[in-house]
């Protein structure tokens, strides 16, 4: 049974509206220029393969549904009250099999000891075998023989494609030889060797160990990537009609307006971000604390905390965007052009829609690809302070605020950390050079 | 300049009203007393005289803005409003769950957060600045196109990255300093001394790659070419025109965050055990103590307020076209 979810539809909406702005770009010149320089930047092309891997894994984590549980051939059917998606199908294997607590990458024994039964019947505290992690080892001295093997013959598929791949940039650059597939080529075989050997290993290790209650890290780490885009996306579609509305509206229409929009930003800007944020979002706690009957599933009560967040974080920082777009609409409509369609008598919708926005435009998009990684990273420091999303949606932020107290162990647990900033640093490394990227390829000073 | 000065303290009592109102909003209207009663006593076994109680101990009791019951000018003061939100304008801020008066408690915390917040700022500028500077004169080669890499890659680094693997490195590897705690006096600077170090390398990314592109902008113009064409040693226009005109932007950005250095950083605090603000407010939210979080967040807005002030000052002094009318 298909459950849809609020950020599932908001998600889908988004990819619906990036096709549907590709396919404008294309047929108009003066969005295809710009677009045209982005595309030509190695580093562009580089990370956007990264993200578009990332938001494959997103998309693939935003088709949600609930499986149909095994009765008899008359009953009627039942579904099971879990919230799977896609991508779960896809890790079944990984999901699975989980292990009792810790365990370190590729390990075949517990991080923690155990009182085990020896065959005699005498007892023994030692480090306990997993029940998933290296089970098919009947000796543990070929454990890397075993390793080595498996990690080479992932090694070798990913090398036969990324010479596919070579093949096909060299195929694309006889095509369109001025855009840089070299680099899009390079960083798509440096994905593909990375995650060769960790499919093959991940079908019978668990390639990033286990965390606290033996959930497989890497794992969690794929089922985090959708929460980052969420938030990434979803807060700039709350922020730009608002920022955009009204910071034109300030420029344009000056006098008490602008001053009602300017009191406005300024009082929301004087509220510190974070606890403006925390405030509002105690107070959603409140409401779903006391209002459970609201939510049928845990999912979706962690979905509607997630999209109020986003919802928050876009009304607290749409004021950035307001105000440039004010300053540059300010200018705009002291230019001759815009006095001019006054003079014709067209109206003032109008001329805000068919003349100051097209020309504003590029400020909204540099603003939106900017504050993606922002947001990535806001997400995790917002999830620790206890003010991010649900607690028991994965994310970065909760991965890291789970795994921080274990770094004082011994030995020390350092594999979901060390996962999920790997992760978030690549998501967010990324989208900055991406983002570097556009704001070079859309800033009007560099054009010739 | 004086008359300058008062008007802008004047503008700022309206925005500090609106702040009040969007936070008196957000703390009684969105959810009532009753429901933030229900919600610290635990939803569950929860009766009406326990809830009633609760809001009588914290004066949560009375009707929100106008109060029919009073007598004569009680009417408007024996509210809600008034006492908790109208209050604050005098920095009354009542007492926090636990009994405490929130006011002492936080000029008590103001100055360890301070003097974690200060430090990090003064060198945190130093560096940038000379970070991008350094960058800026060795500009288009590779140490320029090396240092915007890094900066890039430092700005993708999550803060919480730097804190715990910094506590990780310096504190369990090499026992250099101890892993969190607070002493008062000059026990202070060994505790001190990790977190202004995290402090100062998470804000170089961005900072340094920003002031670059300042100078960048800065040496385009015309009075540099001139400059150079007295034949003026590069290292003289650097540092003698670029840095001065420079420093105009950057000095006028970071003066809005000189007052908020009072309210201290939330991550480095809790996560050092500093007992400043930021360890104040994470803790308040943790434990859902709206008082202290409505105060907090009425002190934060003053702050920045005055950092408005100040920034619209500071750019008389610094640059001379500026004229306050």
């Amino acid at each position: 049974m298909p459950v849809v979810l609020v950020t599932d539809v908001l998600v889908w909406l988004l990819v619906a509206a990036a096709a549907g702005y590709a396919i404008y770009c294309r047929r108009h010149a003066h969005l295809a220029g710009p677009w045209g320089r982005v595309f030509r930047s190695p580093a562009a092309m580089a990370s956007l393969v990264v993200l578009g891997a990332y938001v494959a894994l997103g998309l693939l984590d935003s088709l949600h549904f609930r499986p149909a549980l095994a009765q008899k051939a008359d009953a009627p059917s039942a579904y099971a009250s879990e919230v799977l998606s896609v991508l779960d199908l896809g890790l079944a294997q990984l999901r699975g099999r989980g292990e009792k607590t810790y365990s370190a990458p590729l390990a075949t024994r517990s991080y923690a000891k155990e009182l085990i039964e020896q065959p005699d019947g005498r007892q023994l505290r030692d480090f306990p075998r997993l029940r998933f992690g290296g089970a098919q080892l009947h000796d543990e001295a070929d454990w890397a023989a075993d390793v080595a093997q498996r990690a080479l013959g992932g090694l070798a598929v990913s090398v036969l494609l990324s010479f596919v791949v070579l093949l096909g940039t060299k195929i694309l650059k006889k095509k369109r030889p001025d855009i840089p597939w070299q680099a899009a080529g390079i960083s798509l075989g440096a994905l593909l060797l990375l995650a060769g050997p960790a499919v093959a290993l991940s079908s019978v290790y668990h390639v990033l160990g286990t965390d606290k209650v033996g959930q497989d890290v890497f794992y969690l780490a794929l089922k985090s990537v959708r929460t980052s885009l969420v938030i990434g996306t979803v807060t700039t579609l709350v922020l730009l009609p608002v920022g955009i509305a009204l910071g034109t509206m300030a420029g344009y229409f000056k006098g008490w307006i602008d001053d009602v929009i300017q009191y406005i930003y300024t009082t929301l800007n004087s509220i510190p971000g974070v606890l403006l944020i925390a405030a509002a979002v105690l107070m959603m706690q409140v409401y779903i604390d006391l209002h459970p009957e609201t939510f049928p599933t845990a999912v979706q009560r962690a979905d509607l905390r997630l999209l109020f967040l986003c919802v928050i974080l876009g009304l607290t920082s749409w004021t950035g965007l307001a105000r440039l777009l004010r300053g540059e609409t300010l200018k705009l409509s002291q230019l001759e052009y815009i006095q001019a369609a006054h003079a014709f008598g067209v109206r003032d919708t109008r001329i805000l829609a068919r003349h100051i926005l097209p020309n504003v435009s590029h400020i909204v998009i540099i603003a939106m690809v900017m504050d993606f990684s922002g947001l990535v990273l806001a997400e995790a420091v917002l999830s620790y302070v206890g003010v991010g999303v649900d607690p028991s949606t994965n994310s970065f932020g909760t991965m890291i605020n789970a795994a921080r107290l274990e770094m004082s162990r011994e030995p020390v647990v350092w594999w979901a950390l060390a996962t999920a900033f790997t992760f978030m640093f690549a998501l967010v490394l990324a989208a900055n050079l991406f983002a570097d990227a556009v704001r070079d390829g859309f800033d009007p000073r560099v054009r010739m | 300049m004086f008359a300058y000065v008062v008007r802008r303290v004047l503008y700022a009592v309206p925005i500090l009203i609106g702040v009040n109102l969007i936070t008196f909003a957000l703390f009684f209207v969105v959810n009532t007393p009753d429901d933030m009663a229900r919600m610290q006593l635990g939803a569950r076994r929860v009766t009406p005289e326990a809830v009633e109680k609760w809001k009588a101990e914290r004066g949560y009791d009375l009707p929100l803005v106008w109060n029919a019951a009073a007598q004569g000018t009680g009417k408007a003061t024996r509210t809600i409003f008034f006492q908790k939100s109208v209050r604050l304008f005098v920095f009354d801020f009542g007492y926090s769950e636990d009994k405490r008066d929130i006011a002492a408690e936080i000029k008590a915390r103001m100055w360890p957060s301070l003097a974690l917040a200060l430090p990090v700022f003064l060198v945190g500028l130093a560096v940038c600045i000379s970070f991008a500077l350094l960058m800026a004169f060795f500009r288009a080669t590779y140490l320029d196109f090396w240092g915007v890499v890094l900066c890039v890659a430092m700005m993708s680094i999550s803060t919480l990255f730097y804190i715990i693997g910094g506590q990780y490195v310096a504190s369990k590897v090499w026992h250099l300093v101890p892993i969190s705690g607070y002493a008062g006096g000059l026990d202070a600077a060994k505790f001190l001394a990790l977190p202004v170090l995290i402090g100062v390398i998470s804000g170089i990314g961005a900072s340094s790659r920003w002031y670059r592109t300042l100078f960048l902008e800065e040496m385009g113009k015309d009075y540099v070419r001139t400059a150079r064409a007295k034949g003026l040693a590069e290292s003289v226009v650097l540092f003698r025109h670029v840095l001065k005109n420079a420093l105009i932007p950057i000095l006028t950005g970071v003066v809005v965050v000189i007052p908020l250095l009072f309210l201290g950083s939330l991550l480095s605090e809790s996560f050092f055990g500093i007992p400043g603000l930021g360890s104040y407010t994470i803790d308040a939210i943790q434990a859902q103590d709206f008082a202290v979080v409505r105060s907090m967040v009425f002190i934060g807005s003053v702050l920045y307020i005055a950092g408005l002030i100040l920034t619209d000052i500071s750019y008389t002094l610094v640059d001379p076209r500026i004229r306050l009318e």
